[in-house]
């Protein structure tokens, strides 16, 4: 037989929007419920399309809470589900977010964010949902929080969305923003084959045996899929290990630490950041999002003009990656922390930090994205004082 | 060399799938580095519109416009509104239909919507026309990109139209600049 020559993927113009929607589909999404939202439209436009023609469900709900209520209904029916959305319909969605969570209801919850609060500057990007992502639900809880900056990021942050939620049982957030989801550009994205997906974890016992929210090694309980005879039972309440409500204070204590457990041990697999040229420099850029890039070009021109600059990207913002900013704080000078916020991961930063380096906030707030030249003044600027 | 195209106008006159087409164009079809972005209002028509593409031989990380080396206006309002973020020295090319007062003497003007009214046959293709004269002027998206990406992204049964009208931009360029 003939070998068959691999073809290799051809580049694409595509949208940051566009790249979430192949990855969905690249790594097995066949659930999607949403409302459409300016930045994130053509996410739910293109699944309206794509998802039937793929043997999966689109459904358009009447508004938010209804769309990730039906994300996690699909979920517990054994579907990798997702919604997309922006700052209004998040905000919408964040009480069914704590559901997911306590109820350990694996799904992606894309978040494009626009300029707010409120009805806010729809066409604008922000970066002014972090916060709400990470405390947004109430109670006291972990959030597996992941921000893409590229086209080619939002392919693979979304994969790694999935796959994270699969594994640990709970909801992920993607924050992209209006610039990642609308620029287009051109992008190699991996062959289907070439993408890693990760199962939830299925019981390996047989239904009479099964305990739904039983402990294991690694905190996360077996998912039976609905309709074969698993017994389960799905609460927001906290619950023992049979899925029932409780009250007793070693179950309570048992189950919440159990939820946190499950993230931190992991905190490893889940921290995701990229450095450049961090090896030789003295000050220090932490940024993510559309930012990233603008913090890219400036870190390169900064290094050209004499300034021993590095750049941090951080994909994940939460769990916030504690360990790598100390270790940055330890070995620079000063860290630049350009966002397009108040300084809402600035604040992190500068609690990783220590007080081990000074922390600089660049904030934008006017609808534009931070340039190039606004981080480069401030490297130069610090770096000679 | 990072190039900053700009193509504005008012929304509804396709300037988002012109610059699709124009990034495509020199992207995909030509090889090079592309970024395309644009701004529009709320509304779904009328209102300033713009699409920006940034060219490059090199990947291109920030991926707006700052400081334009071509600006195309389509309208007298896009031509008040982005001529001074045009480069000293920068490529100005206007639609003379409905750009009345240019207080720029190295504007390349052409009546890109008369043309496209009276012989193309659609308004629309304008903006299409437009990048075929681009495509001349500047040198930095081919004829043949243009070409298939045109092919690749008209709306059903534009093809042709949108075709000629890229062909006559070309045309028009090419007389204006001998003339020069």
């Amino acid at each position: 037989m003939a070998e068959k020559r691999r073809k290799k993927a051809s580049p694409r113009l595509l949208m940051g929007n566009e790249a979430v929607v192949e990855a969905a589909l690249a790594v097995g999404c066949t659930f999607f419920a949403g409302y459409p939202i300016t930045p994130s439209t053509e996410i739910a436009e293109l699944l309206a399309r794509r998802l039937p023609q793929a043997g999966g469900t689109f459904i358009q709900m009447e508004d938010e809470i209804a769309s990730l209520g039906a994300v996690i209904g699909a979920s517990i029916a054994g579907a990798k589900a997702m919604t997309a959305t922006s700052g209004p319909g998040f905000s919408l969605m964040q009480e069914n977010i704590g559901y997911a969570i306590v109820a350990e209801v694996p799904c992606v919850i894309v978040n494009v964010m626009r300029g707010g609060p409120s009805s806010g500057l729809p066409t604008m990007p922000e970066q002014g949902d972090v916060m709400q992502a990470r405390w947004g639900t109430h109670g006291d809880h972990l959030m597996i929080v992941l921000a893409a900056s590229t086209v080619r990021d939002s392919f693979d942050v979304t994969v790694r969305a999935f796959n994270l939620a699969e594994k640990f049982r709970t909801p992920v957030i993607v924050l992209s923003d209006e610039t990642v989801a609308h620029t287009r550009e051109k992008v190699v994205l991996p062959e289907k084959d070439e993408v890693v997906v990760v199962e939830r974890p299925r019981p390996q016992v047989p239904p009479e045996w099964y305990i739904p929210y039983e402990d294991t090694p690694s905190g996360v309980p077996a998912m039976a899929r609905w309709g074969q005879g698993y017994r389960n039972h799905v609460t927001g309440l906290i619950h023992d290990i049979r899925g029932f409500p409780t009250q007793r204070p070693d179950e309570i204590a048992h189950f919440k630490s159990r939820l946190t457990r499950k993230i931190i041990q992991h905190i490893g697999e889940i921290t995701w950041v990229e450095e450049y040229f961090l090896d030789s420099a003295e000050v220090a850029v932490v940024a993510y999002g559309s930012v990233f890039r603008s913090a890219l070009s400036a870190v390169r021109e900064a290094r050209k003009a004499g300034v021993k600059a590095g750049l941090l990207k951080l994909v994940t913002l939460f769990p916030f990656p504690d360990e790598e900013i100390k270790r940055l704080a330890k070995k620079s000078s000063l860290i630049v922390v350009p966002e397009l916020n108040q300084g809402q991961i600035a604040r992190e930063v500068e609690r990783a930090a220590r007080g081990l380096c000074s922390v600089e906030r660049l904030g934008r707030i006017d609808g534009r994205l931070i340039g190039p030249k606004e981080i480069i003044e401030l490297l130069t600027e610090v770096s000679h004082a | 060399m990072r190039y900053e195209i700009r193509l504005s106008g008012s929304g509804g006159q396709g300037l988002v799938l012109a610059g699709i087409i124009l990034a495509e164009a020199a992207g995909i079809h030509d090889a090079r580095f592309v970024a395309q972005t644009q701004s529009y209002g709320t509304e779904a028509r009328g209102g300033k519109s713009r699409s920006d593409v940034v060219i490059s031989d090199e990947e291109i990380d920030f991926p707006h416009a700052e400081s334009l080396d071509c600006l195309v206006a389509m309208n007298q309002d896009a031509f008040d509104g982005y001529y001074r973020e045009l480069k000293k020295g920068g490529v100005l090319v206007v639609d003379s239909t409905l750009v009345e007062q240019t207080v720029a003497p190295h504007a390349l003007e052409f009546p890109f919507t008369e043309l496209a009214r009276e012989k193309v046959g659609r308004e629309i293709t304008s903006t299409i026309m437009a990048l075929g004269a681009l495509s001349v002027i500047t040198g930095k998206v081919s004829m043949a990109g243009l070409t298939r990406a045109v092919k690749g992204r008209a709306p059903g049964g534009t093809g042709k139209i949108n075709l000629k009208a890229l062909k006559m931009g070309a045309k028009i360029a090419s007389e204006l600049l001998k003339d020069r």
